[in-house]
């Protein structure tokens, strides 16, 4: 039901995380309204009334053993059903050709391609603010560094979060499954302007993604774009 | 109140007021019930402070940047729009002085000092001295804190976590002294907790009435003992970390500065490693409160005593190793990741261990509806929500996507408001006419605890809605987002909720103060309860007892024992010849 909530998915992982996300929204809001219908029952039922007197009982050991292990057992399971999700999406890293390096400020994105050289930090960088260009249904590699505080990388629609912390690089990646634009927050709290510090992800088809790479990334395409003041 | 005095100077044991004059007596007293009373009024008194912070958040945030009613006033140049470096403040400071001048002072500082003398059958603390220290430290951190809204350049606005490097470094927010003085505050208020902790443990341990065997203490006694034992391990470490922050900012060490060869990360830990058993030192005591009234109120034993007792136990060994679920995205090994989820999944049975014994308690009893109870039951029923919604974050692939937004707000609000502030309500309420010698009126008890309840749900119950729906915790605005316009009505109907949460408590500060004054005069057990502070006068004496410390013959929780006509069976009643049935 919540997920008339959730964003639209349009990363690979997203829907494993989204499966694992309703899986736990289904099994918490059955133990929840057992609980609450076994509450209200005892309630009305168990309510003050004249004449009769409460049940003298220290507890149950079997009740407890039971309340015990059941929990246990679904929150183990649970535990074995994360595991492939997480490891995919923050322990391995799909082989591609398309790196991004974003480096986070106060409070703009930084984007840089490497450009034909294909290294970073070499004269033929591309840089952009605040946008990233990427092609549908391939992986992305992003590197990850921060020059001041630590801010945090989130697209809602790709169901990516990651931090960019300050003296580290940190790789993250993910497959954008539709072409579109999608919005692009920084998550953490990074100081004053810390709202309205966004970014846009444009996927493009396949065909798209050339023309724009042609017009934007060659050694001779426009010089790097300029930084603009944030208004 | 001096009639004995002269009688009995000198003897420590026999029942007298010494008559120390109004400064020894109300201010700085060595009386538990004394130092208990001064925690409960600075836990209030910064409440309001803390909920008028969190009512200007809700304002910007439901209709952002209008100018917010009442500050016109204080922002002269903005007229009253609250500009975001404001906003930034406003939100650290309600919850820095919620979890640490509220509700850390009313459970572990009030209740802790009122409860643990009194229900383990000791005439004051182990270091009464020591404990009046302890608060008047508490109340300098309190002052330091509050200081920082007056300084230059406003007050701490890098979160109540204080993440580092924007907290070290003043350029990154602009924020001089109010971070130091936010440092300094949490330091000294570090120092007093751990005069409250050393005491309330060597209490517990050594001051115990004859018969009052461990498993008889009753469960608050267990969980502020638990609780202690949590703050004396956990606080050392915020205290240590924000000494080396103070040193990052104003001497110029690196400890979490990158430029200096530094680890953001560092803090993180430290942070957390405190962070997390902080939890539930806020959540501990309220469990104790609630187990301590479900009997009462269905005049039955608590279900499953010692599965109560171990299971706290159990939560506090755990609240040491979960803490890195607070770091899933943060750059921290993510091998390491899958070890805190399983931990932290771990720690999710014995709260639902304490949850089916809270059913059981119920089970079978006579329930009385009266105001002390429905705060527990909000307790409990809350704790669940609050709960469940925290197996969403403890799945690490869904905690990707539900880190720092509003499903995270929502569950803290959930545990810490729901429980922990419903555990205090309940157990001002119920220990109200021991503490104060008065009833507490039933009328504005339910006037209070109706909308409280109805507005509590209406304002954090829809935070996890619009936190699924992505919007990030601390944005000062949500309609700079395109993918967050949609839902932007929850956020009004939110702050409605608040505003509606804020006057709600308008009964309760009524009832408290009238009741003091002209409440009906409290019997010595106005609800025939058994745990020993009953046995005392309303209020009690200084020292507590008479002549003779009580003696304790039997468990905390004899309700309706099938031999006695009386529906209870105080601790202290010598128990007759065995008639079957488990006795504790």
């Amino acid at each position: 039901m919540l997920n008339w909530w959730l964003p639209e998915n349009v990363s690979t992982f997203g829907r494993d995380i989204d499966w694992l996300f309703h899986l736990i929204y289904a099994i918490t809001a059955i133990t929840g309204i057992l609980v609450f219908v076994a509450l209200i029952a005892f309630l009305v039922m168990y309510r003050d009334r004249p004449g009769r007197r409460a049940r003298y009982t220290h507890g149950n050991t079997t009740l407890e053993i039971v309340w015990t292990i059941v929990p246990a057992l679904i929150l183990v399971v649970l535990t074995f059903l994360s595991v492939p999700a997480w490891s995919k999406i923050k322990m391995s890293q799909p082989p591609t050709d398309l790196v991004i390096l974003v480096n986070a400020k106060q409070f703009n994105w930084q984007v840089f391609y490497p450009g034909p050289d294909g290294k970073f930090g070499t004269a033929d960088d591309k840089q952009f603010l605040d946008e990233m260009h990427v092609p549908v249904n391939k992986p992305v590699k992003v590197i990850l560094k921060s020059q001041d505080v630590i801010h945090s990388f989130f697209v809602p629609s790709f169901r990516i979060k990651q931090d960019a912390v300050p003296g580290r690089e940190i790789s993250a990646w993910f497959d954008a499954t539709k072409p579109g634009k999608y919005e692009w927050p920084c998550a953490e709290l990074c100081g004053f302007g810390h709202s309205g510090m966004k970014g846009w992800v444009y996927v493009h088809t396949p065909a798209d993604y050339e023309k724009w790479a042609a017009e934007n990334l060659k050694a001779d395409a426009a010089p790097a774009q300029e930084e603009k003041p944030k208004s | 109140m001096s009639a004995h005095s002269a009688t009995a100077h000198g003897h420590a044991t026999t029942h007298d007021h010494h008559d120390m004059g109004f400064l020894r007596t109300y201010v700085f007293s060595t009386d538990h019930k004394m130092i208990a009373k001064q925690f409960l009024f600075m836990g209030f008194f910064m409440m309001i402070i803390g909920g008028l912070l969190a009512l200007v958040v809700r304002w910007q945030l439901a209709w952002p940047e209008t100018p917010v009613p009442g500050l016109a006033g204080l922002l002269k140049e903005t007229g009253g729009v609250l500009e975001p470096s404001q906003y930034n403040m406003a939100f650290t400071m309600h919850a820095t002085i919620m979890v640490f001048f509220v509700i850390m002072p009313i459970l572990a500082g009030a209740f802790g000092n009122f409860c643990i003398p009194l229900m383990i059958g000791a005439r004051d603390m182990a270091f009464p001295t020591l404990n009046m220290l302890s608060f008047w430290t508490t109340l300098t951190a309190g002052f330091i804190m509050l200081s920082g809204f007056f300084v230059p350049g406003g007050h701490a606005a890098a979160g109540w976590t204080s993440y580092a490097p924007l907290s070290a470094v003043v350029e990154y927010t602009g924020v001089n002294w109010g971070q130091n003085l936010w440092c300094i505050a949490l330091f000294v208020m570090g120092i007093g907790s751990m005069m409250g902790s050393i005491n309330y443990i060597t209490t517990v341990i050594n001051m115990r009435a004859p018969g009052m065997s461990l498993f008889r203490m009753p469960l608050v006694i267990w969980s502020l003992f638990i609780t202690a034992i949590l703050l004396l391990l956990a606080l050392p470490v915020l205290t240590s970390g924000v000494a080396m922050l103070l040193f990052d900012r104003a001497l110029g060490t690196s400890w979490f500065r990158p430029s200096g060869g530094g680890e953001p990360l560092l803090w993180q830990h430290l942070f957390w490693y405190f962070g997390h058993p902080e939890v539930y030192i806020l959540i501990l005591p309220a469990m104790g409160i609630a187990s301590e009234i479900l009997p009462v109120f269905s005049r039955k034993p608590i279900f499953g005593y010692h599965a109560m007792a171990f299971s706290m136990i159990a939560i506090a060994f755990l609240s040491w190793i979960v803490y890195g679920h607070h770091m899933f995205v943060s750059g921290m090994n993510p091998a390491l990741g899958m070890a805190f989820m399983v931990s932290t999944m771990i720690i999710a049975v014995p709260s639902a261990i304490k949850t089916f014994n809270w059913l059981g308690t119920l089970w079978g009893g006579r329930i009385q509806f009266t105001v002390p109870m429905l705060n527990s039951l909000a307790f409990v029923s809350m704790f669940v929500i609050g709960g469940l919604s925290g197996i969403f974050m403890a799945s690490t692939p869904v905690d990707i996507f539900i880190q720092d937004t509003y499903f995270i707000v929502a569950h803290i609000h959930y545990v810490v408001f729901g429980g922990s502030i419903f555990g205090a309500f309940a157990a001002t309420y119920y220990w109200f006419p021991k503490m104060f010698g008065r009833m507490t009126s039933t009328l504005l008890g339910h006037l209070h605890f109706w909308p409280t309840f109805f507005f509590f749900n209406l304002t954090f119950f829809p935070m996890h809605i619009i936190g699924v729906g992505g919007q990030m915790r601390r944005i000062y605005n949500p309609m700079q987002y395109e993918f967050l316009q949609h839902q932007q009505h929850w956020n009004v109907i939110i702050t409605i909720g608040a505003i509606g949460l804020g006057i709600s408590q308008i009964p309760f500060v009524i009832n408290f103060f009238w009741s003091i004054f002209a409440g009906k005069p409290a019997p010595r057990n106005p609800w025939n309860a058994t745990t020993l502070e009953w046995q005392a006068e309303s209020p009690p004496p200084h020292l507590n007892w008479g002549p003779t410390l009580p003696t304790v013959h039997r468990g905390p929780y004899e309700y309706s024992v099938p031999d006695d006509p009386a529906d209870f069976s105080p601790q202290t009643q010598p128990v007759r010849v065995p008639v079957g049935g488990r006795r504790h």
